[in-house]
């Protein structure tokens, strides 16, 4: 049994499946939604910077985003075990 | 519609997807193209011819996401798609872009466009991109999913544009016809319409497992470590080029300016007229224009990065350091954009939706050290600093380097102070998309540079030529008699003078600073007139040598303070009223910036002597 956690706890180069959003206002989420995430798309965190884990470099169908912790936090995830998902 | 009027197709699409390429490569336009979101912050329009010789105006948008509107940018977009824009109608119709190598991303903004009720096209772009990263399209399927005509193209290429063409011309005569068709709308939920488009995708689209090329590169350039060394070499690498491979052809135009003014001198009778010419005109204009190289050094760089899709990784590695001083992660575009000039800086800041943040970008913006600056800097530094070597650098590029860094010091500085003062307000978040890296075309690298050369020499006729008339004017006259003192420019000098000189500055640093308001090269024609009139002999005198033997070595380092922060720049002050809609932040930034270019000068010249410099 997986249980959803967020993305910005996710490890690096560990894919994850979108199962939601817990933005601080609608408006984030339409934002987040907008520039492509949604629910079922797999994501995975590739680049983590230098100083506090932030920023955060998200891959997202081979587009790569970038955001802080606090943005990724809005993201929930649960860990996708085997390629297939 | 009646045939005389002309057909208006509006280009959307998200941003970075290649919408001002392709407005370029129809109209024949020269609009700014970069490989990063937000290039293109207001809308611009030309003409496209079809075969059959009619006229269709196309316009170019800013990128949008979705039709929320977030920021000032978008607004522009929704609000000309929905006619609301004073003096504008509505477009006939609409092209809508898509970065066919993100299609799984952006299909959703497509979807969405349809809720317009306009009759429009998809235009896939950068199809050559999509298929080195080895995603494959069923154009055919994919259309008959959306419900209105796909065409594929490389917007970059002629021959990649030969699809969209043939496609634009039927499909205008259509519009022009009353028979095209109007999409069925998807409706407001953006979830749905999300759901649709990963159907959608997944029957139309299938990508080869392989890594691609982008994300390849992104394992140096974004590695935490190698990705900041990377960055500052090529910042170090920047500022060495523009001394190092500038000499010649400097030389070149140093030649021939001299050249030019002895000729002149030696053709000219004593009179006004010659000192006009050889003291106002050659001296003021020459010793700018002379700069030409070092400036198209600087751009060689700044467009190689902009093209190449770099902008946005030096913006990721830089983030933290935003974050803390509570800068938006996407005020770094435009505070990069300010290093060519403030102007189009602060109107790139128009992509960042926090009102807050926005105004603190604006009036961070002047203290990224803009183009214009770099004669300022070259000429003191070349008269001052030796050009000995540091280890392999050399010593003339890392004072420059250093220079350019206590900009951005004071920058997130400043940022710091107005987010806990004047603007206050919570962490802005970042949403970056990077676009896939690129080789820039030849052609628009070159065209870029060119217009740079242009921008650069239509200035120094424009600007310079007659700021350097009346400079000469003021500095010759009453008297005639070569004493800058008694000459009207001495008046306006001596009146600033005590107030300067507490800070080293003498009566010529002085008088150069008024007429550097109008553009900030200027300070060094102004120097190298106000010398010329003082030189008696009537030949041209090397603006280096003059202020070496004039100054003193903390009296320059002074100068060169106040230009990291030089408030003067009219032109920026009246963009930031406008911008921000208000005198108050106008004056806000000329009042901070006043303060520590006064207090920094001050210092540096006080700190020099007391070091017995």
């Amino acid at each position: 049994m997986t249980t959803q956690i967020k993305l910005a706890d996710m490890a690096k180069n560990v894919p994850a499946k979108i199962t939601g959003f817990c933005a601080d206002t609608p408006h984030t989420e339409i934002r987040l939604r907008e520039i492509g995430f949604a629910e079922g798309d797999v994501v995975e965190i590739t680049h983590i910077g230098l100083f506090g884990g932030s920023p955060l470099n998200i891959r997202l169908h081979g587009t790569s985003i970038a955001m802080r912790p606090q943005e990724a936090g809005m993201i929930r995830v649960i860990p996708v075990q085997s390629p297939e998902g | 519609m009646s045939t005389d009027t002309i057909l208006r197709l509006g280009l959307l699409g998200a941003p970075n997807c290649g919408k001002t390429s392709l407005f370029n490569a129809l109209t024949g336009g020269r609009a700014k193209v970069a490989n990063y979101p937000g290039a293109t912050v207001e809308f611009s329009k030309g003409f496209y011819t079809t075969k059959d010789d009619r006229k269709i105006e196309l316009i170019d948008l800013p990128g949008i996401y979705g039709d929320c509107g977030h920021s000032a940018d978008e607004r522009v977009t929704l609000d000309f798609i929905h006619g609301r824009l004073d003096g504008e109608q509505a477009p006939d119709a609409i092209m809508v872009v898509m970065d066919a190598a993100h299609i799984r991303t952006h299909l959703h903004n497509v979807l969405q466009a349809k809720n317009y009720g306009l009759p429009m096209i998809v235009v896939l772009n950068m199809m050559d991109m999509a298929a080195r990263d080895g995603v494959e399209i069923d154009l055919a399927a994919l259309e008959k999913e959306i419900g209105v005509p796909v065409v594929s193209c490389v917007a970059v290429r002629a021959k990649g544009r030969s699809s969209i063409v043939e496609a634009l011309d039927a499909w205008t005569v259509k519009i022009a016809a009353g028979k095209a068709e109007k999409p069925t709308a998807e409706g407001e939920d953006l979830q749905h319409i999300q759901k649709k488009a990963r159907k959608i995708t997944k029957r139309t689209v299938h990508t080869s497992g392989a890594q691609n090329t982008s994300s390849k590169i992104d394992n140096i350039v974004l590695h935490p470590v190698l990705g900041l060394f990377i960055l500052t070499a090529i910042m170090f690498i920047m500022f060495q080029a523009v001394y190092a491979w500038s000499g010649p052809a400097m030389d070149i135009i140093e030649a021939g300016t001299g050249a030019f003014g002895s000729y002149a001198s030696a053709f000219l009778s004593d009179g006004w007229l010659k000192s006009l010419i050889v003291d106002g005109i050659i001296a003021g204009v020459g010793s700018v224009i002379v700069f030409l190289p070092q400036i198209l050094i600087l751009f060689a760089f700044i467009l190689a990065l902009e093209a190449s899709g770099y902008m946005t990784r030096a913006a990721f590695l830089v983030d933290s350091a935003m974050a803390k001083v509570g800068l938006n992660g996407r005020a770094f575009i435009p505070l990069l954009s300010s290093f060519a000039c403030a102007i189009p800086g602060i109107m790139a800041a128009r992509t960042i939706e926090n009102e807050k943040d926005r105004i603190t970008t604006i009036l961070i913006a002047p203290l990224m050290t803009c183009s214009a600056r770099l004669p300022v800097y070259i000429i003191v530094i070349g008269a001052f600093i030796p050009a000995t070597k540091v280890g392999i650098f050399g010593l003339q590029g890392l004072v420059m380097f250093g220079l350019y860094i206590a900009g951005i010091v004071f920058a997130l500085l400043a940022a710091l102070v107005l987010k806990k003062t004047l603007t206050k307000g919570a962490t802005p978040p970042l949403l970056l998309e990077m676009p896939s890296y690129k080789l820039p075309s030849l052609k628009d690298y070159l065209l870029g540079l060119w217009q740079r050369a242009m921008i650069f020499m239509t200035r120094a006729g424009r600007i310079i030529l007659p700021a350097s008339i009346i400079v000469w004017f003021l500095s010759t006259y009453p008297n005639n008699n070569g004493v800058i003192r008694d000459s009207y420019a001495g008046m306006l000098g001596r009146v600033l003078e005590p107030v300067l000189a507490p800070i080293g500055f003498n009566l010529e640093m002085a008088i150069a600073l008024i007429p550097a308001m109008a553009a900030r090269e200027i300070a060094v024609s102004t120097l190298s007139i106000v010398y010329n009139v003082q030189d008696a002999d009537g030949q041209s005198v090397m603006i280096e040598q003059a202020l070496a033997a004039d100054w003193t070595l903390p009296m320059a380092l002074a100068f060169l303070a106040w230009f990291v922060f030089a408030p003067q720049c009219l032109s920026t002050l009246a963009v930031a009223r406008r911008e921000t809609n208000s005198w108050k932040w106008a004056l806000v930034m000329f009042g901070y910036l006043f303060a520590l270019a006064y207090v920094s000068s001050g210092i540096t010249y006080w700190l020099a002597l007391w070091a017995g410099l």
